[in-house]
């Protein structure tokens, strides 16, 4: 042990009179550490996100396809549905999406419904007549807007419509409703020029998880040009996509860690004539290859654990402190009105573990060749030079 | 299905082994066939260097491996969320049965690998190099199961889609599923747990006599009970552990017991065993090669490490295995 403990010592004091080019490897290595560390810090967070947003959501959702496409849904078929054994209750939902040319942004009109009432509001209430709203953060931030003031918006008609801010939407809540307006459900189909007795899909309440496939075949052999969508389907898609784009965003950028795996393979070959000499001394006073080999680990050890805490401390700070500035543009897609992003830190133990393994692995197999062939080096031929 | 960081992690990893094993397998194959050890030729010389860099690269394979295998089955639990009817890595293996060849292959690695590093230990620290025609010839038996692993993986992963609908560990783990597993989960506690007990009890006095005593019968007897012991440990795991765990009569699946549900209790229960199986397992088959005059002595030493390894290892086991059949709310009678 004391052995072990001796040559770590030497190690790190090797590594000491050499600062320049370790630390120069260690930057690069933290650097290729905190990006891939980024990106999977970053989509586990918004997976976790998603999946704590679909615990208040339905069970079921019920559209209307023609021609591949979702169309507005008869309310009368929810009373069908309601009459299934096990569905506790069918609420029609009126939403859509409004373009506003003066802050060039898509706003997501919403009619009050029971499922609102686990949005939280920060302050104010939900719309009771048709001429009031309840408006998200970066609505009421974009208009200048507060409870008491007022919003313009284009109707389905192109018909500018005035609407008095009742209510506005607490921030945990952004990224459900950062861009959203709601209004009264009847002011939500009539603004976004619904159908009498339409709606555009059809929220179903499910009493028995375990139920609720068998229910969505049941909608689908009644009513065969409906789409049920399970809430599982939607988490399971969310977490597919979220791997995909990680694993997408990896893979751009395995040529950086192949750059790297090079850089740290030719760093780990281009040894210095004093290195040589070092080596050289060493085993002229005793030292085996298989000593010079672990001193080699152990200096590898101590870049690599010292570049992983480096690397994944600005991870850390990146996602959740500073809210992945430089990864969220790639990773959520494309709009004008977006949720400010705040992911709650938290690390899973496989994360790391991936992170290393992604990483480290690399990095030690490209240092095993030039690690081997600087223990083998012959002190005769170094000292003599 | 490749564009999973945790998948993609194991596929660098796992073909870095194959790199490292095939790289190992080239110089294995020149020893082989070049070596002397009565020559002082510079031939002579470099190869014997290079056995150095083999030993390196065939220790970082064995580390690399140990890590795939521990993330393989993480992976594949996290990967069930995909798939409709999976609830822990059994439904993400069924949804392409390939993957319990990866497992296999895993296994085997992780089984062997250990004795390979053991024998290159005692074979370089002998000075004279005595088994090195043994090391690389079984060198050159390793080398294809890290290929078929990186060859398999990929397949498997390459193979499954999300829209595929699997089977859940509630169907193979049942005694109705037909298969070995169906058998292993029909068989009583009642019969499962005394053979635990008395296998664990005879496995442990022939650790102790082996390391009091040294006698070569006793050694072999160790060796022989080693994949005894591991294969009673995996029935005794799904017939009455897990069960103990989920505290639940009916459910038998082991993979459950590597969630975060489950405090990830799997692995150290897992490591632990396979720990005290592979050391138990060494001081017996080196016996052919301990008669020679420059391993003796060293094989003597590191059979005291390996033995005391193994009783450290496999008393964990016990005490991993013993905890929920103590402390647990489940009634014996219910298991």
């Amino acid at each position: 042990m004391r052995r072990h403990l001796k040559i770590l010592d030497f190690a790190l004091a090797s590594l000491q009179r050499r600062p320049f080019k370790n630390w120069a490897i260690i930057a690069v290595y933290a650097f290729t550490v905190a990006v891939v560390a980024s990106v999977l810090f970053l989509t586990q967070s918004i997976r976790r996100e998603a999946a704590q947003l679909f615990v208040g959501a339905p069970e079921l959702t019920v559209q209307r396809m023609v021609g591949g496409r979702h169309v507005p849904i008869d309310i009368g078929v929810g009373e069908t549905i309601a009459a299934f054994p096990s569905v506790v209750g069918v609420e029609p939902r009126f939403w859509g999406y409004t373009y506003d040319a003066v802050t060039e942004s898509t706003i997501t009109i919403m009619g009050a419904g029971p499922g609102m009432a686990t949005i939280d509001l920060v302050e104010g209430r939900l719309p009771t007549r048709p001429t009031e709203s309840a408006i998200g953060a970066g609505v009421a931030a974009m208009w200048g807007a507060e409870v008491g003031g007022e919003v313009i918006l284009v109707d389905a008609a192109t018909t500018g419509v005035l609407y008095e801010v009742v209510g506005t939407f607490e921030s945990p809540s952004d990224i459900l409703t950062n861009d959203l307006v709601v209004m009264t459900a009847e002011e939500a189909a009539l603004f976004l020029g619904l159908p009498e007795g339409k709606a555009t899909d059809l929220a179903v309440r499910v009493a028995n998880d375990n139920e609720i496939d068998t229910i969505a075949a049941k909608v689908k052999r009644a009513f065969p040009d409906s789409r049920p969508i399970t809430r599982s389907e939607v988490l399971r898609t969310y977490d597919a996509v979220f791997h995909w784009r990680s694993g997408m965003m990896l893979a751009v950028f395995s040529g950086g860690l192949i750059a790297f795996v090079i850089l740290a393979w030719d760093k780990a070959t281009g040894l210095s004539a004093e290195e040589r000499r070092e080596i050289g001394i060493l085993k002229a006073v005793g030292w085996d290859t298989g000593d010079v080999l672990e001193l080699k680990m152990w200096e590898g050890v101590v870049i690599s654990s010292t570049s992983l805490i480096l690397g994944l401390i600005t991870a850390m700070v990146h996602v959740f402190v500073l809210g992945a500035p430089l990864l969220t543009p790639m990773l959520r897609g494309w709009s004008v009105l977006f949720p400010e992003l705040h992911p709650t830190p938290h690390v899973d133990p496989y994360l790391l573990f991936a992170i290393g393994f992604l990483t480290v692995v690399p990095y030690v197999a490209a240092t095993v060749a030039p690690s081997w062939k600087a223990a083998v080096t012959d002190p005769d031929e170094v000292v003599r030079g | 299905m490749i564009l999973h960081p945790g998948v993609l992690g194991l596929l660098i990893g796992s073909g870095l082994v194959v790199a490292l094993m095939l790289a190992g397998a080239v110089i294995g194959v020149r020893v082989l066939s070049g070596w002397d050890p009565s020559s002082a030729s510079e031939h002579q010389l470099a190869l014997e260097r290079r056995t150095y860099l083999v030993s390196v690269l065939v220790s970082v394979a064995l580390w690399i491996e140990i890590g795939s295998a521990l993330l393989f089955i993480h992976t594949v639990d996290d990967l069930h969320e995909l798939f409709v009817g999976a609830m822990c890595a059994t439904g993400s293996l069924n949804a392409n049965p390939v993957g319990w060849w990866v497992l296999a292959t895993k296994a085997a690695m992780v089984l062997l690998f250990p004795v390979w590093i053991a024998l290159n230990r005692l074979d370089q620290r002998a000075g004279d190099y005595p088994v090195v025609r043994l090391k690389y010839a079984l060198l050159l038996a390793l080398t294809p199961i890290a290929l078929a692993d990186f060859v398999l993986q990929l397949r498997y992963f390459r193979g499954i889609e999300p829209d595929i609908i699997t089977s859940c560990c509630g169907s193979l783990f049942s005694e109705s599923s037909g298969k070995v597993t169906g058998d292993v989960v029909s068989l009583p506690a009642g019969l499962t747990f005394p053979t635990f007990a008395a296998t664990s009890v005879i496995f442990l006095a022939a650790l102790a006599w082996t390391l009091l005593s040294r006698h070569p019968a006793s050694k072999i007897v160790v060796t022989f009970l080693s994949p005894l012991v591991l294969a009673v440990g995996l029935i005794a795991i799904v017939s009455f552990i897990s069960v103990a765990y989920y505290e639940l009569p009916t459910h038998h699946c082991p993979f459950d017991l590597f969630q975060a549900g489950n405090l990830y209790v799997g692995y150290p229960l897992v490591t632990s065993l396979v720990v005290a199986v592979v050391a138990a397992f060494l001081p017996g088959i080196f016996l052919p090669v301990a008669r020679r005059t420059s391993l003796g002595g060293l094989i003597t030493k590191s059979e005291r490490t390996w033995l005391t390894l193994s009783i450290a290892a496999y008393s964990l086991f016990i005490a991993f295995a013993a905890w929920p059949l103590v402390f647990g709310n489940l009634a014996w009678e219910l298991m």
